[in-house]
């Protein structure tokens, strides 16, 4: 039969199990994957020359990076594999490329995006200076540089990053200040019930908190970022917060990561012009989404965290479940019984997320009380006090528009980091709900893109019949 | 149900419209102004932002002269200086075909009071050493520049506003007809607008508009291909563009003062009048990234980081619909700048409100009525 054409983009848990399970059925997809190797960010592998073992990188997760990284292993002949590549652009049914210099652009039957997902960020004053990394960044120095952000870092935010990364700094041999979780205790404990769709992770995360406690480290619950203080030539040299009891407290350090949780990466999805709702709980707007990882384009997939923050195990269920669902839309023939295994399995991640966003909320009522002078886009530089400038004496109360008028979103990150704390700050300015100041049109390119680029025609091979899979 | 009266009627924010309001409210006329969606939301707002009076059809010199003067008078004029920068502005070719026309240009627009100098070989490279090698010549308009498109609209929308024009934004049009004297629109929300004059500056809807009068165009719908790099250290001085006979050489770049560099040109992509959105085919920004190349190459070295597009409407030949109908009395029009109308806005109002308030013009439009294509026969607008 003739070889559908099948992009995956993203070779993190989600790429690599729906490229698995579209090879078992005797589809050879392309991979597309902005890494220079496979595992994406949370099994990130190490440079070559480096040499640490799994239990070491990855921790009680060891055997599941090894898991995915042999699955990989095994898929590496029956996938035409693009590492390093950048998916800048969707259009007419086409994926645009650009790598090593070169563009090319790829038709494609069916398109299943995994991009994975980055920090979500609330604006704190001083967080421009040098030595303010995001959480996931501060992880991905240890993991793929075996370098810290600092010699006495303090993590600040939500979420179940905070202590995981702070422990993993610990174990390196780092020196943590302090873990200070914008949370208070009280919601986790309610949060119980939705976490108990999967005891095994909840368990590892009181480890966590444990271990720190062990080693020491000073975690304080409930607080409110109030500054990082520092120079713009020597960069962090402390934190200030609100305590739970409203007291403002200081701490010493040299570089802070921050972070609440994660927010998926939904432009490629924004590209392909799939529909978006607003999700009230999370206070974001989602790409629409089956139960199966269907958007509500015909040919374009959406699996992993790039579309829902499930983690890294719900990441894989969605993989192979969105591969189902293109191989069921081709007219391939699907295990039921498989299918209804994964969409139960992603049922319990889902809760469980839930259960995540009640523990560590997003911190949306932090954006009113941010002081003026506050930076809200880091790239461009424009402060709080200017985004409720434009909302309120030049009527700005829509994303767009206050981003023409101000700027904040107009930079390298395209709004990536800074969107959803500016959003809260027009809500909250003007008085309208979040959802009604709407959402920053995604634009091309997904990423800052060389004008050095230059175009090659892609031979696309000629359909060939291949042996259907098992 | 509520009715409000004005002496004009104008229908459509972008930079037209608003900018109409804004001169008529100085002339001490009432205006009421109906926007779909928010000022400045399409082709003003989305432009390259050229504030350029070189390489313009002759008979346009006089009002782009007029556009250029309010240009300088912003601040005091709207209390808001849109970012316009008088940078210069230059137009480079790669033939002698185009050199040899520079030469002639240059002769004929002194005419009109504006002053182009040519620049070759060592001259050129020394005043504009960022260049490529095919770069053939050079014609340097001084006064000439740059402004911000997603600034410029609205910031004249709000002057006129606080001079007392009613703008009312969010403002969707059911019907708009002629009864006796007035004109009369009433709003898909149920309110009625009267005014014995009706302006529709409406850009790439202006036809679905004049049709309404009889007066339909054949207007092609097309959007301009941008995009923006990141910031680098201001060092660009001069808005640079290329004259060609080949629309695919036509790059054009400014840099403003915050450092990036704003590129456009080499295709027009699709636009829909429908979902009011306009396409940037990945195409095109591979393809100024080839001319980019060949027109300065050192910018090669930078990233884009974002790309857009807005609706543009474009007549046949080139020129923009402005002036009275050659129909119905107390009807103005003012519309389909075919991609050259940002620089005009400033002069477009002044002289629409001059020609409404005292039936006539200082600055000649003749060149654009309605009336050259009274006997066109279809006037369906055209997606493309």
């Amino acid at each position: 039969m003739v070889q559908p054409r099948v992009i995956v983009v993203g070779a993190g848990p989600a790429g690599v199990r729906c490229a698995e399970t579209l090879v078992a059925a005797g589809i050879r997809p392309m991979i597309v994957d902005e890494g220079r190797r496979d595992g994406g960010q949370i099994y990130r592998r190490q440079p070559d020359q480096f040499s640490r073992p799994y239990s070491k990188l990855y921790g009680t997760e060891a055997a599941r990076a090894k898991s995915l990284h042999d699955s990989f292993e095994a898929l590496r002949a029956k996938v035409d594999y693009w590492p390093e590549t950048l998916a800048w652009n969707i259009s007419g049914g086409k994926l645009y490329t650009a790598r090593d210099g070169l563009a090319s652009d790829h038709a494609y039957d069916a398109l299943i995006l995994c991009p994975g997902a980055t920090d979500r960020l609330m604006p704190v004053k001083g967080w421009q200076f040098a030595g303010t990394y995001s959480l996931g960044a501060s992880q991905i120095a240890l993991k793929a540089q075996a370098c810290a952000i600092g010699g006495n870092v303090v993590f600040m935010g939500s979420g179940p990053l905070l202590y995981l990364v702070a422990n993993q700094y610990v174990q390196a041999g780092a020196k943590v200040a302090a873990v200070l979780d914008t949370s208070p205790f009280s919601k986790r404990l309610r949060a119980l019930p939705k976490l108990l769709a999967r005891p095994d992770v909840l368990r590892k995360g009181a480890t966590l908190v444990k271990s720190l406690k062990k080693s020491g480290v000073r975690i304080v619950s409930g607080i409110e970022p109030v500054e990082i203080h520092g120079h713009d030539q020597l960069g962090v040299e402390g934190v200030s917060y609100r305590d739970s009891c409203g007291t403002v407290q200081r701490i010493a350090c040299d570089a802070v990561a921050l972070g609440y949780h994660l927010r998926p990466e939904t432009q490629l999805a924004d590209l392909a012009g799939c529909a978006f709702t607003f999700d009230a709980s999370t206070h974001q707007w989602l790409p629409q989404l089956d139960a199966m990882g269907r958007s509500s384009v015909k040919t374009v997939y959406l699996a992993g965290d790039g579309v829902r923050v499930l983690g890294a195990d719900g990441a894989e269920a969605a993989g192979a479940l969105a591969a189902l669902a293109v191989l069921k839309d081709l007219g391939r023939p699907v295990d039921a019984a498989r299918v209804d295994a994964l969409k139960r399995e992603r049922a319990k991640m889902d809760r469980f997320r839930a259960g995540l966003a009640d523990a560590f909320p997003w911190p949306a009522q932090h954006a009113a009380r941010l002081s003026d002078d506050t930076i809200v886009c880091r790239c461009e530089g424009i402060s709080v006090g200017e985004l409720r400038r434009v909302t309120l004496e030049e009527g700005a109360r829509e994303a767009n528009r206050a981003k023409a008028f101000s700027r904040v979103g107009m930079g390298r990150c395209q709004g990536r980091y800074c969107g959803h704390a500016a959003a809260e700050v027009i809500a909250a300015a003007a008085g309208v709900p979040l959802d009604k100041v709407g959402r920053l049109r995604g634009q091309a390119p997904v990423k800052p893109f060389a004008i050095s680029t230059i175009p090659v025609s892609v031979t696309t091979p000629e359909p060939t019949e291949v042996a259907e899979g098992k | 149900m509520s009715r409000i009266d004005a002496d004009v009627m104008i229908v459509g924010g972008g930079f037209m419209g608003v900018a109409a309001a804004f001169f008529l409210r100085q002339r001490g006329r009432s205006v009421v102004l109906l926007e779909r969606g928010l000022v400045g939301q399409q082709a003003s707002g989305t432009n390259f932002g050229n504030v350029r009076r070189q390489g313009r059809f002759l008979p346009q010199l006089p009002l782009a002269n007029r556009s250029r003067e309010i240009w300088g008078k912003l601040p005091e004029l709207i209390g808001h200086s849109a970012e316009f920068l008088k940078s210069g502005h230059v137009r480079v070719c790669y033939r002698q075909e185009q050199d040899d026309g520079f030469e002639i240009y240059a002769r004929e627009a002194a005419q009109y009071g504006l002053k182009l100098d040519l620049y070759r070989g060592a001259q050129m490279r020394a005043k504009f050493p960022f260049l490529g090698d095919e770069v053939l010549s050079a014609s340097h308009s001084v006064q000439d520049g740059h402004a911000n498109p997603r600034l410029a609209a609205p910031a004249f929308g709000r002057a006129a506003a606080r001079a007392g024009a009613r703008i009312e934004e969010n403002t969707e049009i059911a019907t708009v007809e002629k009864d006796g004297d007035l004109f009369r629109a009433t709003s898909t929300d149920g309110r009625t607008f009267c005014a014995p004059n009706l302006l529709i500056t409406a850009g790439a809807w202006g036809s679905q508009l004049s049709a309404q009068f009889g007066e339909p165009v054949p207007i092609a719908i097309h959007g301009p291909q941008m995009a923006v790099t990141e910031p680098v250290p201001y060092a660009i001085g001069p808005v640079v563009g290329v004259s060609s006979p080949f629309i695919e050489e036509v790059l054009y770049f400014r840099q403003v003062e915050r450092g990036n560099i704003v590129i456009g040109g080499c295709a027009r992509g699709p636009a829909y009048l429908d979902e009011r959105r306009a396409k940037v085919l990945p195409e095109s920004t591979l393809l100024q990234f080839r001319q980019m190349a060949r027109l300065a190459p050192a910018l090669t070295r930078l990233n884009i980081i974002r790309v857009w597009s807005g609706v543009e409407g474009y007549m046949p030949d080139d020129r923009p619909i402005m002036g009275r109908s050659g129909k119905v009395d107390g009807l103005y029009y003012a519309f389909g700048f075919c991609g050259h109308g940002f620089q005009l806005g400033p002069g477009v109002g002044d002289v629409m409100a001059e020609l409404i308030d005292t039936g006539a013009t200082s600055t000649p439009i003749d060149p654009f009525a309605i009336q050259r294509f009274a006997t066109t026969a279809s006037a369906v607008p055209v997606e493309a």
